[in-house]
């Protein structure tokens, strides 16, 4: 079975026990989401199958979208992704799938894939954690710089600055997998789950929930 | 709370009353206190000097001397383990925050506390006036 989904984030809670223990959750709304294709290894040399999540207004589609989520006879979808299977899929195009199978499989642990909010052009100290210069002592405006950043001594050719130096520049909207996070509670009837801790992206962003890799 | 499906997520973890009182009252908290197998109630008495959030965030802070220093705890309203909030008395306050009451000494710290037992009266006739 599939072990992943689809799904939209819809913001953070706490989530108390009986014992007066206090857990923050995020909110996921996961599913239902269609199969919109199946890949297998005898075909496409993989097994895994192509997921759609929410629906998104013919108008405002493609033809060729259209088209692809017509042979799974639904409608155009907002967000389509792939979720790898280590045996051949149990389902075809077109069958849903509900936050059931998690329930069914009984995960305990999840990782959740999504895009971080972007922060913009950010300096070494926010981006990287650099401590920076100190405050006093007679730093002029320097405070937040990133300091040496290599030799002058000739490295082959000339000096030079190594590759992958971290520096200041973009920071956030890039893919991160928060991993190995824990699914406090499936609501079936309402399509969610609640997944202990922060989730990357922002509140209506959109995020893939499979089975822990690292964790059973 | 923005989203509806966030109040969906909240409701069975909400109490279904929490007792009324407010920021300025004595009250006594009854917290569940487990040690090991056994459960016993344990009261927390002193005046509430400040409520914040909402939901099941809601929690309100509790200020009492004990042994001549100031003890100060929190408590989440929806926490099972605060099993009654009971008012001993009403004070008046006439801000939300009474953080002031922790520079206050001695007789200074009760001065504020007017007994106003008319609130429940005036509020019908608040409402018939259309405040």
């Amino acid at each position: 079975m599939t072990l992943g989904l689809l799904g939209m984030k819809v913001g953070m809670t706490r989530v108390i026990d009986e014992r007066g223990g206090v857990s923050p959750v995020t909110v996921v709304k996961a599913g239902p989401c269609v199969v919109l294709g199946v890949r297998s290894k005898a075909r496409e040399g993989y097994d895994a199958v192509q997921l759609g999540f929410g629906d998104v207004k013919p108008h405002r589609s493609t033809m060729p979208m259209i088209g692809h989520a017509a042979r799974a006879n639904t409608g155009p979808k907002r967000f389509i992704r792939e979720i790898r299977l280590d045996a051949p899929a149990e389902v075809q195009g077109g069958d849903v799938l509900t936050v059931d199978v998690f329930s069914k499989a009984a995960v305990g642990w999840v990782d959740v894939i999504g895009t971080t909010k972007g922060k913009g052009f950010q300096g070494v100290m926010k981006r990287h954690g650099f401590g920076g210069m100190c405050a006093s002592h007679g730093t002029e405006r320097k405070h937040r710089s990133p300091g040496g950043i290599g030799a002058n001594a000739p490295r082959g050719t000339g000096q030079s600055v190594k590759k992958g130096k971290r520096m200041a520049g973009h920071m956030g909207d890039v893919r991160r997998t928060a991993s190995s996070l824990r699914l406090v509670k499936v609501d079936a009837e309402h399509d969610l789950l609640l997944i202990e801790g922060s989730v990357p992206g922002p509140v209506g962003g959109m995020v893939v929930v499979r089975k822990a890799v690292k964790k059973g | 709370m923005s989203s509806p499906l966030l109040a969906i997520v909240e409701k069975p973890y909400l109490k279904a009353s929490v007792p009324e009182f407010h920021v300025g009252d004595t009250v006594d908290v009854m917290t569940r206190i487990v040690e090991g197998e056994k459960e016993r109630i344990q009261a927390f008495g002193g005046v509430v000097i400040a409520r914040r959030s909402g939901g099941i965030n809601e929690s309100f802070t509790v200020r009492r001397i004990v042994n001549n220093e100031g003890v100060e705890r929190k408590f989440l309203i929806h926490s099972p383990n605060v099993v009654d909030i009971k008012v001993r008395r009403r004070g008046k306050a006439r801000r939300a925050k009474l953080f002031f009451l922790r520079l206050r000494i001695g007789k200074a710290r009760k001065l504020r506390e007017l007994r106003i037992t008319q609130r429940k009266a005036a509020e019908p006739e608040m409402a018939a006036a259309g405040v």
